[in-house]
């Protein structure tokens, strides 16, 4: 198994499926402001996307591109984790799953920046300041839906409550982390996302979730209904043309 | 995010739009004109000094007195030019989900982001006038306050995404760079940067389409196809004839405006024939021919009868748009609650 | 729309590198000063390194009246600098 590149594109497929949640927030924001905000958290991990997608398809060896991985995989392909491919939600779910992914990605980024692969160091330094920008971008929305009106409290509490359960794979490791030289071990980055989440939750007056139902299946190809949708829309334009440039 | 591996060669005609761009960001200052001095003025000596001001060239700043008219004329022009920014993302961003590769995903998503952007700035013009952005997105959901009326037509296929930069961008800044030169200074200022963005947007138009006319068949069918239906749109976004004009007239006196909507459909014109050869399609007007008496290209006109109904709210899309901009807002409203919220608990409220 | 919903105003001030002075770069709505901020960035910086901004409140900006310079200057200084009188948009008006 070529385990460094089943690692590089797991990272690639969280990014390009987060950006792709994101992008659905285009026209519908909150505020304008808000669209400007998310438009450009989901530059940033369009561009991660592609950078882990084309070192991925390096790593492989076969001659597949960004486009080659992003549009001709099947779903069972895809690496990402669920936590990134639920929708959206209300605006509290999207903060939400944006707090968790986004200080995942920051810390796991933070390691990677140390790597002894010069593409990958490269790649997570650039994306260790992205991604601290996001978590800032998270954590501000957090506390003033959670400290904010009653409605926005309610929904807030709902939203960490249910993302919670998905945040539990970011640190499952398996036989991918553990085989990749390049790997950062996902259960080392579990403490200090744990105290980072605790700090944005208590300032939001939002208790911490009990840890309990924790699913998984994305790292390995087993993903939700709504994945289905997700790649069909992504893929739709693309397969219909094959061969073709854009 | 900027990219600059354009496959396609530079448009015809681009460079020397931006060049103007660049020309007018140094002009328009103050040459030291007298002020009016101390005390009372009557309105006729207000009145004078602002006419002067605008004769020479010079700006007109918030805080200086202005004719009701033309402080009405702004607001309208300004409120329109951001609301078409804002409802301008719709038509393209129906296509970032879809983009058929990463780069264009990127590209198209840079490019709405831009908009939002320019309404932003373009807001912010209008409030130095002394209207709420609250009360400008009121009179937009109501339909009192109108946009560009191509943004009423439907994007079917990713050409289109592409047929639209490329023309209505293209004459956005035909239309644009001489508002670079606007009498109000917060506007000319906004202007020059939204002008510097929006080539960008033209050029990626061009690209998109350069690629789509030389790809396979059924990729240059969909450019031609989408070409077709948005030259119509394209050519209506200057407005009626200026005789028919109502606001026209006023608009260039103040200034607020430089050119009457027929030169500048005509400049358009004349910019797309040559870029069209270099795209390798056609544009669909059989009358499309250079006059050499006239040193332009003759055309046919837009169906000025199909662009009231769209302006008047019967185009494909008007209460699709409209609608999605009122439901945005007010899904939102208990986020922007929730903030306001938050700023009173913490003592940070200012008001 | 409630009142309770509307952000208000910033002006936005950006210095783009060393040894040069803020410059006003234009306005936005925010609920508070961190996120006046970190919009600001967003919108005028595109989140440019080394870059300085500040946000003002757009009622807490002085302004000194138009048409006056040196000696003339009316020591009643206004409190805004946007155009005195607010304007309302009619309802029911078209076209406006």
């Amino acid at each position: 198994m070529n385990a460094d590149h089943h690692y590089v594109l797991r990272l690639g497929d969280d990014a390009l499926i987060a950006a792709q949640r994101l992008i659905q927030w285009c026209t519908r924001a909150p505020a304008l402001e808000e669209d400007v905000a998310l438009a450009n958290i989901a530059l940033d991990q369009l561009g991660q996307a592609r950078a882990l997608l084309t070192m991925a398809g390096e790593l492989e060896g076969r001659g597949r591109d960004e486009d080659a991985l992003a549009y001709e995989r099947a779903e069972s392909e895809f690496g990402n984790v669920l936590l990134v491919e639920l929708a959206n939600g209300d605006f509290a779910f999207s903060v939400a799953k944006m707090l968790f992914f986004g200080a995942y990605q920051n810390l796991l980024y933070q390691e990677l920046s140390a790597s002894a692969e010069p593409t990958l160091a490269g790649i997570a330094a650039k994306a260790v300041k992205e991604t601290a920008y996001h978590v800032e971008h998270a954590a501000l929305w957090t506390v003033r839906l959670g400290d904010g009106t009653e409605e926005s409290h309610r929904r807030m509490r709902s939203a960490v409550d249910e993302v919670w359960p998905y945040t539990h794979e970011l640190f499952t490791g398996d036989e991918v982390t553990e085989a990749a030289s390049i790997a950062v071990r996902p259960e080392s980055l579990r403490p200090a996302w744990s105290e980072l989440v605790d700090e944005v939750l208590t300032d939001a007056t939002l208790r911490r979730p009990e840890d309990g139902w924790a699913p998984t299946g994305g790292r390995t190809g087993a993903h939700t209904e709504d994945f289905g949708y997700l790649i069909g829309e992504l893929q739709v334009l693309h397969r219909a043309h094959p061969g073709a440039r854009w | 995010m900027r990219h600059n591996g354009y496959s396609a060669p530079e448009p015809p005609g681009a460079a020397e739009l931006l060049a103007e761009v660049e020309a007018t960001a140094k002009d328009g200052l103050d040459r030291g004109r007298a002020p009016l001095g101390p005390g009372e003025h009557t309105e006729d000596e207000l009145l004078a000094h602002f006419e002067a001001v605008v004769a020479a060239d010079e700006k007109i700043e918030p805080r200086d007195w202005m004719p009701d008219a033309y402080r009405r004329s702004l607001v309208r022009q300004l409120s329109q030019h951001a609301h078409s920014e804002v409802v301008g993302m719709q038509p393209e961003g129906n296509w970032l989900t879809r983009a058929p590769s990463l780069k264009r995903k990127a590209i198209l998503l840079a490019k709405v982001q831009d908009e939002a952007g320019h309404g932003l700035y373009l807001y912010s013009a209008v409030e130095t006038l002394g209207v709420d952005r609250e009360s400008l997105f009121q009179a937009l959901h109501e339909g009192r306050q109108k946009y560009l009326s191509f943004i009423n037509y439907p994007t079917p296929t990713w050409a289109d995404a592409g047929a639209l930069a490329w023309l209505t961008d293209g004459a956005a800044i035909v239309n644009q760079v001489p508002l670079c030169r606007s009498s109000y200074g917060p506007y000319a200022r906004a202007m020059v940067r939204v002008c510097k963005e929006e080539s960008f947007h033209h050029r990626q138009g061009f690209d998109a389409l350069h690629v789509l006319s030389r790809g396979t068949k059924a990729q240059k069918r969909m450019a031609q196809d989408a070409v077709n239906r948005w030259w119509g749109p394209a050519l209506a976004m200057f407005g009626p004839p200026h005789e028919q004009s109502t606001h026209s007239e006023q608009s260039m006196r103040w200034r607020i405006k430089r050119y009457t909507n027929d030169e500048l459909r005509q400049r358009f014109v004349d910019i797309c024939v040559p870029q069209a050869e270099v795209l390798g399609l056609t544009l669909p007007d059989p009358a499309l021919a250079w006059n050499g008496e006239r040193g332009h290209y003759d055309f046919t006109p837009p169906d000025f009868d199909e662009l009231r109904r769209v302006v008047a709210g019967d185009g494909p899309c008007n209460r699709q748009r409209v609608g999605n901009r009122r439901r945005a807002h007010e899904e939102g409203a208990w986020v922007r609650e929730a903030a306001v919220a938050h700023a009173a608990k913490r003592r940070e409220g200012v008001r | 729309m409630s009142e309770t919903s509307e952000w208000p105003l910033w002006e936005v001030f950006v210095r783009a590198k060393r040894g040069l002075g803020h410059l006003h770069a234009g306005s936005l709505h925010a609920a508070d000063s961190r996120m006046a901020l970190h919009h600001a960035r967003d919108l005028y910086t595109r989140r440019g390194e080394g870059v300085s901004i500040w946000v003002v409140p757009a009622a807490a900006v002085a302004a000194s009246s138009p048409d006056e310079r040196d000696a003339f200057f009316d020591p009643a200084a206004d409190k805004v600098y946007r155009h005195p009188a607010f304007f309302q948009l009619p309802k029911g008006a078209e076209h406006l």
